[in-house]
């Protein structure tokens, strides 16, 4: 009975995205038996929302911050054949009002990575990558519990393309993504979107996104500016001052800027870190996020007899 | 390589193929087929009407008459030429009138049950039923709106199917497929007599409900309305002089309901700023912490006056005996006590605590407690086969219990105006939002019980099953941490003491 007018928070993009922004979205692979690997940190806080298109804020909430403590790896299977995968553990809290935060394992993330195209065109180069990926909930966490759930509890399976350009060190990439989401069950046996259901079980909506970066690039520093988008596809909007819920319509354009850097010493060191704001979006918070990781890089090659 | 290719693959066809498409409980379901007609429902107790013929209704046309065989003739039209949406919508409503009009109403109560969004001054602004479009849409379908309305459907569709059985046996008619064998019966065969339509009744009655209870649903209502009846007539359960009928007898009875809905208090419900003042002084006067909103902006008490709303079961004295003695003072070391206990619960909540808080939750955007308890009641009922009139007794004995229980537990909120265990200790998070009115008594608790021990009742065989629902329904308000267990024990005897109105009711109703 309500009083706490929640909200969505982009979930689906936002702490994931800056976890994995280095790299399953960019245009770089580890050479065969390397892998670079390590810990991160996220944080991204909003106080406005989008209801709907009803951009508010909420008293009764505040400002809802999330962090994210995640290690990922990336490991070179061949020079043209990587995997990526990921798991974060998340906390949530709402600043105003009563809502009890949520804290816990998330999602393993996991992609294949391929660079079938590489060739010289003009004077740069020209590479197209693909990947295949998928996420699995690692443990039981609420997901009828936005803003303040870990996530969405789908499981997912995404293909996406990657167009990477370099001239000098000069570079710029596109990608597009397309995710499918599996159905989730809820604790509730009825709950409303744009009529009842007497059921469980949520139908979820798949997604598109869009990811946009371009900037420096050299061996041991990359200096790059982001846009992103992501689209679901179908879904429905929160109604005035109802809560939000996992199947909801869930847009978000976000602009950003990220930086890796290689140490010389000690070697195989790096450090990564960006940040975005939410410039467009429905059905998600107004997130500004920042991120920090720290990757080592690991060789695995059997060391050639003399 | 091509093992992780291949891995890769696998998850997408994996998660592609797991199944997009989620349908409900009740959306495949045979016609209802009753094991028993109740052929004497005529003279079953009603509830409002002072007899079953108040209304009357015409003699049918003879059955060998050339009105009787144009009505065939339009039957046997839609039967030659049944569209997919068509066979759809017979499916649909031959599971039970009282079923998919119950459904309906969840439905409704679901989508308006939203609390209004603040002005911009931190006001909070009316729903208007004089204007129900115009935002905050009429009504706020609040747990106590909800039950009122719940009650008024069930207690007029229950006189109205009295009425129409009464009319059944009084002029016999046989059902279009039994007069006329080239008429299909798509819906399931019946011995009932067809006229006036039970169905139709059931469409009419609750289609001219919606002027009082939701004004802005009038017009989606009588497509409804339009599809049942079309679904009637095309299945070969009912000509349109039948659904005609029914119609028009629906719509006379539902007006004496809604001339006594316009004056049973609840316009007055919400109160003013004299009354919301009223509350506090008198509580203070008392030596108690008056319950304060913890929303912000803070918005005005839920429907305050709603305890004086006059019930179907209680008369306004039987609501102040229900009242029970006062919870612990708010300055008492076991009201401290109480507030460490609650803040002791929700500290590291389980996830099976979760799970509960949420499957009971029924706030915001649902169709509330009482609405969660008739889906509860209908998917049992629909393993009864119960006949339509029998369906309508059972969810208005059930329905009237939950309105008076609201009543009840309004009153009793209100009397004591106690605070929520947050405001008492603001490190109290809670895992739902905190309801807008004060603690004591658990509203949940109170229509738990009152429903769990009413269904009981008709069902004595679900009689643990609905207990052990009832307390789990109480226990998740204490584990969100928004009630006191004080507050849930009390509303545990309150409820069950309101199931006796409704069981002295049904012993002598004609009906067991």
């Amino acid at each position: 009975m309500a009083r706490l007018m929640l909200i969505a928070v982009t979930l689906i993009g936002l702490l994931p995205l800056t976890l994995k922004a280095q790299t399953d979205e960019d245009g770089i692979m580890m050479n065969k038996n390397l892998l670079c690997a390590g810990p991160s940190y996220g944080y991204s806080s909003w106080d406005h929302y989008w209801e709907g298109t009803f951009k508010r804020n909420n008293q009764n909430i505040g400002t809802v911050t999330t962090q994210m403590v995640g290690v990922m790896g990336t490991y070179g299977i061949t020079k043209k054949l990587n995997i990526v995968a990921s798991v974060p553990y998340i906390w949530t809290r709402a600043s105003a009002g009563t809502l009890h935060g949520q804290h816990g394992v998330q999602d393993l993330s996991a992609w294949v990575k391929w660079l079938p195209v590489q060739m010289q065109l003009g004077k740069g180069t020209f590479s197209v990558y693909t990947l295949a990926g998928g996420s699995l909930p690692l443990t039981n966490y609420i997901a009828d519990y936005l803003p303040l759930s870990l996530g969405l509890h789908s499981r997912t399976a995404s293909g996406r393309i990657i167009l990477d350009y370099q001239l000098g060190h000069f570079f710029t990439t596109g990608s597009a993504t397309y995710t499918l989401r599996s159905d989730i069950t809820i604790d509730r046996d009825a709950y409303y979107t744009t009529s009842l259901h007497a059921t469980n079980r949520v139908d979820m909506p798949n997604f598109w996104s869009f990811n946009f970066r371009t900037g420096y690039r050299a061996n041991n520093l990359v200096l790059e500016a982001v846009a992103s988008n992501m689209t679901t596809q179908g879904g429905f909007d929160i109604r005035r001052n109802d809560m939000p819920f996992p199947s909801n319509k869930m847009n978000a354009t976000m602009v950003g800027a990220h930086f890796k850097y290689e140490l010389r010493n000690p070697k195989g060191l790096s450090i990564t870190g960006g940040g975005s704001y939410t410039v467009a979006g429905r059905n998600v918070g107004q997130s500004k996020s920042f991120d920090i990781g720290f990757f080592y890089i690991l060789n695995f090659s059997k060391k050639p007899k003399k | 390589m091509k093992k992780i290719l291949f891995w890769a693959l696998g998850v997408m066809v994996a998660a592609s193929a797991c199944d997009k498409r989620v349908s409900d409980r009740t959306a495949d379901l045979p016609p209802l087929q009753p094991a028993n007609q109740d052929l004497n429902a005529g003279s079953w107790k009603l509830v409002l009407l002072s007899r079953p013929d108040s209304f009357p209704v015409a003699a049918p046309a003879a059955t060998n008459s050339p009105l009787y065989v144009a009505d065939l003739n339009e039957i046997k039209g839609y039967q030659a030429h049944l569209s997919g949406d068509m066979q759809d919508k017979i499916k649909y409503w031959s599971a039970g009138g009282v079923l998919r009009w119950n459904e309906i109403m969840r439905d409704l109560m679901a989508k308006y049950n939203l609390p209004p969004y603040q002005n911009a001054d931190g006001s909070y602004p009316v729903p208007n039923a004089a204007n129900p479009f115009a935002y905050p849409l009429f009504p706020f379908s609040n747990p106590p709106y909800a039950a009122r309305a719940y009650a008024y459907v069930s207690a007029a569709q229950y006189d109205a199917l009295v009425a129409c059985w009464h009319y059944k046996g009084v002029y016999n008619r046989p059902a279009p497929y039994r007069v006329d064998s080239t008429v299909k019966a798509l819906a399931g065969k019946s011995t009932l007599p067809s006229y006036p339509s039970e169905g139709a009744v059931l469409a009419g009655v609750t289609a001219e409900m919606m002027k009082l209870l939701f004004p802005g649903e009038v017009a989606s209502i009588q497509q409804r309305l339009n599809d049942q009846e079309l679904s009637l007539i095309a299945s070969g359960a009912a000509t349109r002089s039948d659904v005609a009928a029914g119609e028009t007898l629906g719509r006379q009875i539902a007006e004496v309901f809604i001339a006594r809905g316009r004056a049973d208090n609840a316009g007055k419900a919400v109160g003013s700023q004299t009354d919301w003042n009223n509350f506090v002084t008198v509580t203070q006067s008392k030596n108690q912490t008056p319950w304060f909103s913890l929303e912000t902006p803070g918005r005005p008490p839920m429907l305050p006056l709603f305890g004086k709303v006059k019930g179907f079961l209680c008369d306004s004295a039987a609501i102040v005996a229900l009242r029970p003695g006062p919870p612990p003072s708010t300055s008492s070391d076991q009201m401290k006590q109480a507030t460490l206990d609650a803040y002791n619960t929700i500290k590291n909540p389980s996830r099976e605590q979760m799970r509960i808080v949420q499957y009971w939750a029924d706030g915001v955007g649902t169709f509330t407690p009482p609405g969660h308890w008739n889906a509860i009641a209908s998917e049992d009922f629909v393993k009864m086969n119960y006949s339509e009139v029998r369906w309508a007794r059972n969810l208005a004995l059930l329905n009237m219990a939950e309105m008076d229980a609201a009543i009840s537990c309004w009153d009793i909120k209100y009397y004591y105006f106690n605070p929520r265990p947050t405001q008492m200790d603001p490190r109290i998070k809670t895992l739902t939002g905190i309801p807008n009115f004060p603690s004591y008594v658990s509203g949940h608790s109170m229509f738990s019980f009152a429903a769990a021990t009413v269904l009981a009742h008709i069902l004595p065989e679900r009689a643990g099953a609905y207990t052990a629902m009832a307390q789990e329904a109480a226990n998740s308000r204490i584990y969100a941490g928004i009630h006191y267990a004080i507050d849930c024990d009390a509303g545990r005897t309150v409820g069950q003491n309101v199931r006796n109105y409704a069981v002295n009711r049904a012993k002598i109703d004609g009906a067991e």
